[in-house]
């Protein structure tokens, strides 16, 4: 049975594509089937961060329309042959996207035995992002430790419990995972940042995963290397442990302890 | 806490601020979830009907729905200014 993941968070970036890009290769790794699509229409973006930007022909709206099949237009990863992407349109506009259309692609993509499909959802509620969380089973809700985020993520709850498929259908509700990124235990010591815990007390739900803030994240999207694959960062290491709860395996959370800084750094700081 | 740190303001702690007005503003937006799309334009037509009468504030009229098994009721409550008595219709 092929599972639908949509990554989704209202508010733009706070880290979608490169936890799409991080979550189809996980799931990769653990020998899935994965498809990974990206719904942003006009903006394309997961091509670079997945580094196949120069290899697409054909789009998720080409398939779409009938312009080309999808054997034609699922990019194959360079890395892992049981991951493919789904690029972006980068010339239509939102609208090339429709309910029909969608769900056509989601059903060959089952029909072809795919274990899941990733749906990086554009930013905002309207009909890309919509259209990216009305077929999910699971959403991995994307939030930042900072008031504009941690509120669009609880507006982005609200409408995968009343605007999706499941929903409408009176379905078991879709399995919402809260993945707290760019988060800083340092300032969270200071007080400057909202705790792990204070983000699960307000949103209600508890989290699949924190991701440290790392400069590892930039690289890895300067290289086109999903950063879950860079076995020295932090930032990768939580990327694989989300993955595997996601899966099912209980592992602690780590990386919420504040780096001590050394010696020369107390003295002269930075 | 480095030598050179005196240098560097410190941020003011601002977590609890956060924590603090974003519990209230979720809790508020919760409550009106879900609930019909003309709800705001009834309460202010509604506020609008009021104040023909009386003089009371945009916050004085409280709109809830509730759901109950298979109904729903829409509960109306309007808080009066005090001591003042209606003015008469006219």
């Amino acid at each position: 049975m092929t599972e639908i993941i949509v990554v989704t968070s209202g508010k733009g970036g706070v880290g979608k594509t490169t936890t799409s890009a991080s979550l189809a290769t996980g799931l990769a790794m653990q020998g899935k089937k994965v498809a990974v699509i990206d719904f942003d229409v006009g903006l394309r973006n997961l091509d670079l961060i997945m580094g196949c930007e120069r290899r697409v022909v054909y789009d998720f709206v080409n398939v779409v329309h009938g312009e080309a099949t999808l054997k034609q237009a699922l990019i194959k990863d360079k890395r892992h042959e049981n991951l493919f992407v789904l690029a972006a349109s980068q010339t239509r506009d939102k609208d090339a996207l429709t309910q029909e259309g969608v769900e056509k692609v989601l059903d060959e993509l089952t029909k072809e035995n795919f274990d899941y499909v990733v749906c990086d959802s554009p930013a905002g509620i309207e009909k890309g992002a919509h259209l990216a969380m009305y077929f999910a089973d699971h959403a991995v809700v994307v939030v930042n430790p900072e008031v504009s985020s941690v509120r669009d993520s609880d507006r982005i709850l609200g409408l995968l419990a009343s605007k999706t498929r499941r929903a409408e259908k009176g379905e078991a509700a879709i399995k919402q995972h809260l993945l707290l990124t760019r988060y800083n235990p340092n300032r969270v010591e200071a007080g400057e940042m909202l705790s792990v815990k204070d983000v699960e007390e307000i949103l209600g739900i508890s989290v699949v995963g924190v991701i440290p803030e790392s400069e590892n994240v930039l690289a890895a999207s300067n290289a086109g290397v999903p950063v879950i694959l860079d076995d020295d960062s932090n930032a990768g290491a939580a990327y694989k442990d989300t993955v595997a709860r996601i899966l099912g395996e209980e592992r602690p959370l780590r990386f919420l302890e504040p780096v001590k800084k050394g010696f020369l750094k107390r003295v002269f700081g930075g | 806490m480095g030598i050179l740190d005196f240098l560097k303001r410190k941020p003011e702690p601002s977590a609890g601020v956060a924590k603090e007005r974003l519990r209230i503003i979720v809790a508020q937006e919760r409550s009106t979830r879900g609930g019909p799309d003309y709800l705001p334009l009834l309460r202010n037509e509604l506020l609008e009907v009021i104040r023909k009468y009386v003089n009371v504030d945009v916050e004085a009229v409280n709109i809830n729905l509730e759901r109950d098994s298979g109904h729903e009721v829409l509960e109306l409550s309007v808080a009066l200014p005090d001591g003042k008595p209606a003015a008469s219709a006219g």
